[in-house]
């Protein structure tokens, strides 16, 4: 991107790593949780990703520095695919059980 | 500026060709339907019979019969369709149903962008990218959204049904799909849609360099790899596509009409021109991928190359055209034939059968191409020979133990049935009429 | 530091934009299916981010495991639960709300007041590793990330037995 500096790119993963973070402590609903922890696991993949094009795609970087954050974006995408399929198959058991999936009210392991 | 107008100048192109024939494929399949089942279909719309003695009318007009075969049909529903009045039921999701037929027109939009449509780059496709197959099945991946959100929104049960149904089997059939096309681009070494296309028509047939072999083009249809995840993705196209046999979203004796009951007037005209362009979009996918794109013969001869080069843009086109034609009415015919399926047999049919066997293929085609480069071309095709042997072989084995087994619903419904009857009593007792679903 | 005002940057803008008011709607919305359907738009948005970045590859992989697989899973199970009663994931308000709100944004201003700046100069050169060629993404996967890949695939294969498990009922 000619003339886009790379903080742009990491101020808007920020803001989403933020954003999760508010979403994470204030909502009570576990899928939306589960659904800004994504929000900042795609935050950090962007962020992978600039910092791989610009600082280690270019003249001064190797080709093995600059797959690194590729790599690790893809990794991040398979553990969240599996993260995922476990964490609702969670939700629907819990749900299952108790009818009632919010989370200020599963306090039965607090004695 | 320029290339931001060249970029939409490209994007109409691709438009055209897909939107267009719309009202054409909707007659044909109509026609070819009632063909099919032994009726007549529409044949009378657009038929004009001029006056023989209105003074209005010139001489060389009078008496005259124009008979159009009911062409103008599918132009008359749509005509009725924009007119009737726009009903909204109440308490629905208003933002969400309004968006629900746009996202589906979107998706049938844009699925065909890099397939390309002639050999002169200068016109198709719109963005020949080098990861066309992968754009074509993030694209399809998203043609879930449009009827999850109808069902959802319409505040129906049936319609949710619907929607929880299309987003199950989408995800189910995409699967299958992803792998069976990996073993084509195992095969063709790209991702690239106009490599592929390239690579079927520039190689002789199974790249053997001797006398009979070298007159025909390697479509990847005609090496058994290939037959098989080309039969793979036929059936997950009429699956993503939620056409019949595999039309359970829109089951009309179980689930009303399934997401779109709430719909009417616009908005299901939107959704109609929706399902029948990703139809024709899909179809014209196939053949590129699988026979030879643009190109009309699997011959290789100079002067046919010498034809394609003088008005292969004019050819290209024509020809993808009637391959998506022609599987059209492969889907029309399909339509015909099949009884619908139930929702565990679907299931089944795609984690238990589809899946497995493209995964067989994705073995069996790397082996092959590992055993051509290293040991040679006989060795090779011993090896896939050996391959089909044991996957069918493990089928027959399977098969055989499955009818010993009782027979058990598919989990994945269950869990939909037990979560429906636990939330509410109502629904229970729907749930209880719909046990089959 | 002047700022020249370019195609890309338009677009960059319109790009980021989008995904950051998807991303305030995700947590802002108390419908959870609006929020789903916020998240699906961000990560859509996202995969085009990618391609201005040019990882074609990881863009159509972002669209293709996210808004296609993933999110529809999201979806799926956000309607079956809301069947027949909607409302079960109605939100309450209390007080922690303005605190979480409070601190989100702390962290919001102390990251981008150290990193951002420092970056603030960095403009993008030209390629000249090709990030985003599929064969090349392809290639350094399975050579010098082969362990992680085995490990990864594993985890999945995991994550496969413990869904079936935990979405067996129960036998009686």
């Amino acid at each position: 991107m000619n003339g886009v500096p790379l903080s742009a790119y990491l101020g808007l993963s920020m803001f989403m790593f933020s954003t999760g973070v508010i979403g994470v402590i204030i909502r009570r609903n576990p899928i939306v949780i589960f659904m800004c922890i994504e929000l900042m696991l795609n935050a950090v993949n962007l962020a992978f990703l600039s910092f791989a094009r610009y600082k280690f795609a270019t003249a001064e970087g190797s080709l093995e520095s600059a797959m690194g954050g590729p790599m690790f974006v893809i990794f991040v995408m398979a553990v969240a695919a599996a993260e995922v399929a476990v964490g609702l198959g969670i939700i629907m058991a819990i749900f299952r059980l108790r009818e009632n999936i919010d989370v200020d009210e599963l306090n039965l392991l607090k004695g | 500026m320029q290339d931001v107008l060249a970029a939409f100048g490209r994007a109409i192109l691709l438009i055209l060709p897909i939107f267009g024939p719309v009202p054409v494929i909707i007659w044909w399949e109509r026609r070819l339907l009632s063909w099919m089942q032994d009726r007549i279909g529409p044949n009378r719309t657009g038929n004009i019979t001029f006056s023989r003695n209105s003074r209005m009318i010139p001489s060389f007009l009078k008496g005259k019969k124009i008979k159009l075969f009911g062409l103008l049909q599918s132009i008359a529903d749509g005509i009725k369709l924009f007119l009737k009045e726009d009903i909204m039921p109440s308490k629905t999701d208003k933002l969400l149903f309004i968006v629900a037929p746009f996202i589906a027109l979107f998706v049938s939009f844009t699925l065909g962008a890099t397939v390309p449509f002639s050999g002169d780059l200068r016109f198709t496709p719109v963005a020949d990218v080098n990861i066309g197959l992968l754009y074509v099945l993030a694209i399809s991946s998203l043609g879930a959204y449009g009827l999850v959100l109808a069902g959802y929104s319409s505040n129906n049960k049936y319609s949710l049904i619907g929607g929880l149904r299309a987003s199950a089997q989408l995800i189910s059939y995409e699967l299958a799909m992803g792998v069976s096309l990996a073993s084509i681009v195992m095969m063709s070494g790209s991702l690239k849609l106009t490599d592929i296309v390239n690579q079927q028509q520039n190689t002789p047939l199974y790249n053997l360099n001797f006398a009979p072999f070298t007159l025909i083009a390697n479509w990847n249809i005609l090496s058994p790899m290939g037959f098989v995840s080309g039969i793979v993705f036929f059936i997950c196209m009429l699956a993503e596509t939620n056409r019949p046999p595999f039309d359970l979203p829109e089951a009309e004796n179980e689930l009303v009409a399934g997401y779109h009951t709430e719909y009417s007037t616009k908005r299901w005209a939107l959704f109609m021109m929706a399902e029948y362009m990703a139809m024709f979009v899909f179809s014209m996918i196939w053949f590129t991928i699988f026979m030879g794109g643009y190109h009309l013969l699997p011959v290789r001869s100079e002067f046919l190359d010498g034809i394609e080069q003088k008005v292969g843009f004019l050819l290209g086109p024509l020809t993808m055209m009637l391959k998506g034609a022609f599987g059209l009415s492969v889907y029309i015919w399909v339509r015909a034939t099949f009884p619908r399926l139930r929702y565990d047999q679907l299931m089944n049919l795609g984690w238990k059968f589809l899946l497995p066997l493209s995964v067989g293929n994705l073995m069996i085609t790397a082996s092959w191409i590992f055993a051509n480069r290293v040991y040679g071309n006989a060795v090779g095709w011993g090896v896939v020979c050996i391959g089909y042997a044991i996957l069918g072989i493990v089928w027959l084995r399977t098969r055989r133990k499955k009818q010993d087994e009782k027979q058990f619903g598919s989990r994945s419904i269950d869990m939909v049935v037990s979560s429906v009857r636990f939330s509410s009593p109502e629904i229970a007792a729907v749930a209880d009429a719909t046990e089959g679903l | 530091m002047p700022v020249k005002l370019t195609l890309e940057m338009v677009i960059f803008a319109a790009l980021a934009g989008a995904a950051a008011l998807a991303a305030v709607g995700v947590v802002a919305f108390r419908n959870a299916t609006r929020s789903a359907l916020c998240l699906v738009f961000n990560f859509f948005v996202l995969g085009f981010l990618y391609f201005s970045l040019q990882v074609e590859m990881l863009g159509i992989t972002q669209v293709v495991v996210y808004t296609g697989a993933i999110m529809v899973l999201f979806i799926f199970v956000i309607m079956l639960l809301n069947l027949g009663s909607s409302h079960l994931l109605a939100e309450k308000f209390d007080g922690k709300k303005p605190v979480g709100i409070f601190f989100g944004i702390a962290l919001a201003v102390l990251l981008s007041s150290q990193i951002v700046p420092m970056f603030a100069r960095t403009e993008s050169k030209p390629l000249v590793y090709p990030l985003g060629d599929s064969k090349v993404v392809g290639q350094t996967l399975f050579t010098s990330y082969v362990f992680p890949f085995e490990a990864v695939s594993f985890l999945l294969l995991v994550g496969i037995v413990g869904s079936i498990l935990l979405a067996k009922r129960r036998m009686s």
